[in-house]
Order: structure tokens, then sequence, then C-alpha cells
């Protein structure tokens, strides 16, 4: 079988298999590790995952889309998430949301055709008291109002 | 006697998540002196004696669920913590982690150590980055340090940590789909019994505490029962609390306090009240949203598991969401229907079915297209959801549905009379 990661993503995984009691605990993680190099999990690589931990791959592609962090596409560069469940709403998430997809152009869940940001709506992030809260990639910011969102933007173009 | 903060005594400190600083404040202390001095099962006696409930919504007394693990030792036991905190409205598990990872760190080798296993879990939210990264230094640091590995202080105890991230599931904070999850499996709920303490995580005994629930053990660890069981509303309401507020007041944030405050002394004192003077209370959620909702008018209730169930509701994990005058309750529901329908796992037919009927129902309601009938549908649904599902997700949206129609009943109907939102601009669309 090909490996379509990289020689050290794949010992990573190889030392996953041995970490936990149980080999299958080691999907997630080598999940995480695949989408960190590659940027999505795509089903050439579902298929590499499926014969490491030993399981099929109908078995990864249920677990891979079960959980909302595992993107089967590409995603932007800047992959901005913006809370939209009702302790954010209360605090204006639906006008940062319109706000956004005005300012970038495209719409919840796309992503602008040079691929440097996508966009999507995603609920409670657990950071309610810094509503309206948003994450790009792993970074978090909150309370964003409509200028403090251009000042992110504006730094990320 | 003044409440003294201790959960959150270290979290203004500058690197108040790193271990010098634990260590500085007197961390760690209650740790040695239980592992030279105390056997496990006095531990566990303390946690009991101390009337300790479950932090993560459930309110179980946790020495008792402790005391629920087979005494036989043929099989490995493992200690999972739960820090997949994800019930809207609250985000006090978070500043633990992120802010004094130790504290809750010594709990966890504490409880490991009153019951008797050698590796421990933390599942971590897959979207708390931050939470990860300062957690996994403070493993690494307090493995540095010998409170964690091989011969603990020179204890002879061992005890390993693995912290597993999620990877954005909201039902993965139910107690058996966390342990399916860890597992590598899709997050779906398991059918009690058998409970976890009896066949958990690879078939083994397996305690699930919650992160805060933890933190409380290294305070009793430190000073005692007797201390914490003096706390708050004795006898069954014991220690001090997280409380998060968020929504419509001024100062959305975390307060500790003792279990039992009033809901309106956090709202007015501690979250400096309502965030805009002209729109006063209209309503709030105490516990996390799939809690049910209280109207302005029977807010004051004191801030407890026993007294928030005598008023109808529950504390659930205590993230209180506040709503003013100004707010749709319609469009309040909606929003909260459309996350359940969003994290439903689908294995239960009425709640995977639920859901998204009920969000489709309200956005008729809110759209002006609703039907007479509607209402008594919704809260109809809603019923029947409740109780026929393999987990609690089926309350946790049968509850605010049920609550939010009957408490504001006119409101619902006005909406489907009128043919439109009579509440706009309402501030939740």
């Amino acid at each position: 079988m090909t490996v379509p990661v990289r020689p050290e993503t794949d010992r990573k995984i190889d030392a996953l298999l041995g970490r936990y009691p149980k080999k299958g605990s080691a999907l997630l993680p080598a999940l995480y590790l695949v989408q960190e190099e590659k940027g999505h999990v795509s089903d050439e690589s579902m298929e590499y995952v499926a014969g490491k931990i030993g399981v099929s791959p109908a078995f990864v592609a249920g677990v891979v889309s079960f959980y909302t962090m595992f993107h089967r596409a590409p995603v932007g560069r800047h992959h901005i998430q913006v809370c939209r469940t009702l302790p954010c709403a209360l605090r204006g998430a639906d006008e940062l949301m319109r706000h956004v997809q005005a300012r970038l152009g495209i719409r919840d869940g796309q992503t602008r055709p040079d691929g440097k940001f996508s966009l999507v709506s995603v609920e409670c992030l657990a950071a309610c008291d810094r509503a309206p809260f948003i994450q790009i990639n792993d970074r978090e910011y909150g309370p964003v109002d409509a200028a403090a969102m251009d000042d992110i933007l504006k730094g990320l173009e | 006697m003044a409440f003294e903060a201790v959960l959150t005594r270290n979290i203004r400190k500058p690197g108040s998540d790193g271990i010098d600083s634990y260590l500085a404040s007197g961390g760690y202390q209650g740790l040695r002196r239980i592992l030279k001095e105390t056997a496990p099962e006095r531990l566990v006696d303390e946690v009991k004696n101390s009337g300790l409930r479950g932090r993560g919504g459930a309110g179980f007394p946790t020495g008792m669920k402790w005391g629920f693990l087979p005494k036989t030792k043929d099989r490995p036991r493992y200690l999972c913590v739960n820090a997949d905190e994800s019930e809207p409205g609250t985000f006090k598990d978070r500043l633990l982690i992120e802010k004094d990872p130790h504290l809750v760190l010594e709990g966890i080798i504490l409880s490991a150590y009153a019951i008797e296993c050698q590796l421990a879990f933390f599942y971590i939210r897959g979207e708390f980055h931050q939470g990860y990264r300062t957690f996994e230094r403070a493993v690494g640091e307090a493995y540095a340090k010998g409170f964690l590995g091989k011969n603990i202080q020179g204890s002879g105890y061992d005890l390993d940590i693995l912290i597993y991230r999620g990877a954005g599931a909201y039902i993965c904070g139910e107690e058996t789909a966390l342990l399916e999850s860890l597992e590598g499996k899709r997050g779906y709920p398991r059918i009690k019994p058998p409970f976890p303490a009896v066949v958990g995580l690879y078939g083994c005994p397996t305690i699930i505490n919650n992160v805060e629930t933890l933190a409380n053990v290294t305070l009793i660890a430190e000073r005692g029962a007797a201390w914490f069981a003096s706390i708050g509303r004795p006898p069954k309401n014991t220690g001090p609390k997280l409380f998060c507020l968020s929504g419509d007041v001024k100062r959305p944030g975390v307060y500790e306090a003792p279990l039992g405050v009033p809901f309106l002394e956090l709202l007015n004192e501690y979250a400096g009240g309502m965030a805009h003077p002209d729109r006063p209370l209209k309503a709030a959620v105490p516990g996390g949203s799939s809690m049910k909702i209280l109207p302005a008018s029977k807010c004051d209730v004191l801030m407890d598991f026993d007294s928030l169930a005598a008023a109808g509701t529950s504390l659930g994990s205590a993230g209180g969401i506040v709503m003013d005058s100004g707010t749709c309750m319609v469009a309040a529901l909606l929003n909260i229907a459309r996350f359940y329908a969003h994290e439903s796992c689908g294995q239960c037919t009425p709640c995977r079915e639920g859901t998204g009927w009920i969000v489709k129902i309200l956005s008729r309601l809110e759209r002006g297209e609703g039907r007479r009938e509607d209402v008594g549908l919704l809260a109809d649904i809603a019923v029947k959801i409740e109780g026929n599902t393999i987990c609690p997700f089926g309350e946790a949206i049968a509850w605010p549905v049920d609550s939010y129609v009957k408490t504001f009943r006119d409101e619902f109907e006005e909406h489907a009379r009128r043919g439109a939102c009579p509440m706009r601009p309402a501030t939740v669309r």
C-alpha cells in the first residue's frame, strides 16, 4: 500500500500504536497527525490509517464523519470558525457572521477561491464570557466586534 | 464567615499555569501528605464525608461513585477525566485547565490513588487548543518533579496519564460516549447498566469525573472533609462552586461562590447586573442550555442541586445564560434546538428525528409561517423524546422545549397568530 504521508508522520503514527492499552485508541490521534500534515483527511489517507490500526476503511470513514474537526476536503489556510450558539448569539454573533461574509465575499461553509480563508459557523466553543467568540485555526479571539474582526483579517491578508 | 475563594485562588497570579508558581503557593503538599499517611480507602471515605457531588452536570456524589468499583483487582482500573466541556453557557473547566492546571492535576493524582488505578486519561475537547498546550506542559512538569510516573514522591505508587484530544462532538461529554471516543470510535453512548465503574474503558472498571470535581478533591485533601462540608448548604450541597454567567449581563464570566448562592446575587453583584439598563431580565437558564428555563419572576432561587430541583430545573453544569426583555423566546429556543439537532449522535430515533422536527417547526414559527397547532406539537414531541433514548441527550432537548413553551406559551402562540415574530428587532433572530 502506498504511504500518503511523510516518513516522519508515518513514524509518529507507528509510535502511537503502542501508546494505548488497545491499538484502536490511536485512531483519533493518527487522524490528527494526517490532517496536520495534509490539511484534510482524504480517502487515500483513511485507507492508509485503517491499515495502520487494523480496521476497515469504512470504519475510519465512519469515525471521520462523526467528528466536526476532521476535514474531508481542504479548508482555507485561515479557517475561521464563528460560534453561533445562544450565549454568543445574544451578544451579536449573527451580525458578526454577516459582517465576515460580506468582508470575505464568501458564505458560511465556503472557502475563498484563493484558498486563503474558509468560513464556518460552529456550535458553542465554551468561551461564552468572551462572546462573540471565534477561532482561526488554533487561535482564539473574543469578544470580537466588526472593527476587531477587520483588524484580525487585515493582519492575515 | 466570609467565603474564601479557593478554586480560583491562583488564577490571577502571574505564571499561574506553571508548576513553580503552584508549588510556591503550597501546591502538591496535600498529595505528599496523603501518599505518606493515608491509605487509599481512607481518602475515599474523606471524599464521601465531604459531601462532594459531581460538578459535570448530574451532581452524583463522587465518593459513592468511586465506591461502585468492584472489590476484585483482576483487571486494570482507569480514571478518565472529562474535560470535554461543551454544554452551551459553560466555560469553567476551561478556566481551571488554562489558568491552574496543577490544581486539576493534583486532584487527578489523588483520585487515581484513591481508586487504586495506574493509568489516567485526560479527555479534552478538540477545540481547546490553548488548554491542551497548557495541560500537556503541566503534565511534563509533574513528571519532571516526580508527581507522576514510577514511585511518586517515594511512595511506591505509580501513575501515568495520557492526554486524549476529542475532535468536535458535544455528545462525547456523555460519559459512555467519551469512553467510545477514547477507544477510537464514533461517540455513541452505551446502554447502562453495566455502568462504567464495572464495565468501562476497554471493558475494565472505570471512573469518569469532571475537571472541577477533581480540583475539589485537591482542596479536600489539603483542608479536610469537615472544612469542605461546612461550605455551602450542608449536608447535601457542600463546597465551593464555579458559576458561569453569560448572555445579557454586564460582566460575563466565571465566578466562585459557595453552593447555594442566590442567583440574583450572582447576577447583580458578581456579574454587575444586566448589560442594558433599559432592558430588564426576562428569563434565565441556571445550569447550561439543556436545563429548564426560569422566567424572571422565578429567578429568586438558590444555586444548588436541591434548591434548583425544587424550583423545577437543575444546577446542571452551572452555566447560567441570562436573557433580557429584547430576547425572542422562539428564536432563543430555535438556536438551542439547532444546537441539539446538530449534535445528536443519531443513534436513537426519537432524538435524531425529534430534534430535526423541532428545528423545522420553530423555524416556520419564527419565519411567520407557523400554524396554531405547532405550539402544542412542539410540547408533544418533547414529551415523546424524554425518557426514550439511550442517554440523557434526549432530556437535554426535551427540557428546554417543554419549559420554553410552557413558560412563554403566549409568545409562541402570538408568533402563529400574527404570522410574524412580534419581537423584531429581537436580540436573537
